[in-house]
């Protein structure tokens, strides 16, 4: 009988890796939280760095979530060990979907959390460490004014399911009064579906 | 592998003797509606597993009619209202229907596509336990409402309404009134003429019939429009050649359930008691969902603080254990389950929510072995938990 996923995922589901376990001392030289629990997910990444070669040398990390948001997180937390963190900052879900042999289109939102966290804590130890000016803020850019609907909004309708301008609407109500964003937002659509889903 | 079946509110499996029929009639072809020997054949069988539905709910033959699903008859008498009396003979020119915010997704999706046919669609909230409270519809209907529609019991949370006096205030302001039965018929005994519904909707798959076949109940002189339109099938109820291997199967699964139904209660009270200490006893942080006493017999849904549901579905699956989950990720939406938010539990205790349903070959054994393997998993999936 085919599992739900694919094997990767259930090997990674069944055993996940690097996962803190209780009690465990790991100390953390950044430590980033992402999501939560009403969304139905959240997820907690801690890193140790080797300061002088600027490496990840080591990570835990822990989640409320599903199958996906395990199984990823898992994967992510073996792909990123010794790499840079210029490196480790670049990994996108779609790297991580890739090692995972691919989750269905409906779970990539799932899968989203792991990448996040991480970042979050290479920028908390970027801002222990006195590398501020290295922090790439992920700052929500206002597309629809009449809406108040964000770029991060119209990513997270798309993981969400929307493919096209109307679906978009649906999901954000974005240019549903003057319309004139929806140039704009289409670029962004086309942007983030070929980010996600592009085989 | 052990396989531990507790998802009987999806669907059941065959009865053994259900199956037995539906072997034994493979070779009934005839077309119900020809005038030759062997469609008289068929016609009769039909005509026999319609007259065992209707006994089953106290109804008479002739107001039973078969539909291919519980979602076709559904959808069949919501779509009755926003039609315009004077092109068909609809029920009435009353655009206006009251139903509830727990239905199953064929009544809330079909309620929503009336709406924007015109029909003006009013949703009663229920309690924490997810009892419809009949002061709101009271509040609600209008001499505008043409049909009030409300589930005889939930199949997330098995809580059962009290249909008899919904009904009673649907018919004081003359509106029609429907019941979605799916979940109830075969598990609790169910007579129309003491609910005095108008319409009751049946699925056979859910009583250890076969999938692809349900049936609605359409009470004498209630005026009624066909969805599916064609041949003279069903009256002209239900266009279309009946599903006669199907029809003949949900007859003999009716027929069963009147005999074991009674019995089969009792035992699947006591296993669910079984169930919720021992889930009790052995996982700390969970709470029972649905209402205490007023509860389909073998339907027990849980929320289990700090975990996510579809993780603990998926691990159960593992151990050979199948349950359900009320979480989005299961769901394929950002959303979980619109009964339980209905029901006003925080998000996240919807996102942690199992729903066990037991049935008719379910052991004691079973319910052991779930325990144990529920706690281990739930052990397992909190200490990875960010939220516990």
């Amino acid at each position: 009988m085919d599992w739900v996923y694919t094997d990767i995922v259930k090997d990674h589901f069944m055993n996940p890796r690097n996962v803190l376990k209780q009690g465990e001392e790991f100390v953390a030289d950044g430590e980033g939280m992402v999501g939560n629990m009403k969304c139905g997910d959240q997820m907690m990444f801690k890193i140790k760095v080797d300061k002088i070669k600027n490496t990840l040398v080591d990570c835990r990390w822990k989640t409320y979530g599903c199958a996906s948001a395990i199984a990823s997180t898992s994967v992510l937390s073996e792909m990123v060990k010794g790499m840079t963190l210029d490196k480790a900052y670049l990994v996108s879900p779609k790297d991580v979907n890739k090692n995972l042999g691919g989750l269905p289109d409906h779970k990539i939102h799932c899968s989203v959390l792991g990448d996040k966290a991480l970042r979050a804590a290479i920028n908390d130890y970027y801002r222990k460490n006195g590398m501020e000016h290295k922090v790439q803020k992920e700052e929500a850019k206002v597309i629809c004014q009449c809406m108040n609907v964000t770029d991060h909004e119209i990513e997270d309708a798309v993981l969400d399911g929307a493919r096209t301008y109307v679906e978009l609407q649906e999901k954000t109500k974005l240019g549903t009064v003057c319309g004139q964003c929806k140039d704009e937002a289409i670029t962004l659509l086309e942007q983030y579906i070929a980010k996600h889903f592009s085989k | 592998m052990q396989r531990v079946y507790l998802d009987h509110n999806a669907t059941t499996p065959l009865h053994p003797e259900v199956k037995k029929i539906i072997v034994n009639s493979l070779d009934v072809f005839g077309n119900p509606s020809s005038m030759h020997s062997l469609g008289r054949e068929a016609r009769k069988l039909v005509e026999e597993a319609r007259g065992k539905v209707a006994h089953f709910i106290g109804a008479d033959p002739e107001e039973v009619f078969f539909v291919g699903s519980g979602t076709e008859a559904n959808n069949t008498v919501l779509s009755l209202v926003p039609c315009s009396p004077n092109k068909c003979h609809c029920p009435s020119a009353r655009h206006e229907i009251i139903t509830t915010a727990i239905e199953h997704p064929c009544i809330l999706e079909a309620s929503k596509c009336i709406r924007e046919r015109g029909a003006e669609v009013k949703y009663l909230g229920v309690d924490k336990y997810g009892k419809v409270d009949s002061s709101q519809l009271e509040k609600f209907i209008t001499n505008k409402t043409g049909l009030v529609s409300v589930m005889l019991a939930n199949n997330e949370i098995g809580t059962i309404q009290d249909i008899k006096t919904l009904a009673k205030i649907a018919h004081k302001n003359d509106a029609l009134f429907h019941t979605d039965a799916v979940q109830a018929v075969g598990k609790m005994p169910i007579n129309v003429k003491d609910l005095d519904v108008d319409f009751l909707t049946i699925s056979a798959h859910k009583l250890y019939g076969p999938k692809g076949v349900g049936a609605l109940y359409v009470k004498k002189g209630v005026r009624f429009c066909p969805l599916i339109r064609g041949g003279h099938q069903e009256k002209g109820r239900r266009a279309g050649t009946e599903n006669t291997l199907g029809i003949i199967a949900f007859g003999k699964a009716v027929e069963l359930r009147k005999i074991e139904m009674t019995d089969e209660t009792k035992r699947l009270l006591a296993l669910k008691q079984i169930l919720k200490q021992g889930l009790q006893k052995n996982i700390a942080d969970i709470t029972f969902n649905g209402h205490p006493e007023d509860c389909l017999p073998g339907t027990l849904n849980v929320s289990i603080d700090g975990v996510e549901g579809e993780s603990v579905l998926l691990y159960l699956d593992l151990e050979g254990i199948c349950v359900s989950t009320g979480s989005a990720c299961a769901s394929g939406s950002l959303d979980p389950s619109h009964v339980l938010l209905a029901t006003g539990i925080p998000v996240e205790r919807a996102h942690g929510s199992i729903r066990i349903s037991l049935g008719r070959e379910t052991t004691e054994k079973e319910i052991i072995y779930t325990i144990e393997k529920m706690a281990q998993v739930v052990k397992r999936v909190r200490e990875i938990s960010t939220a516990y």
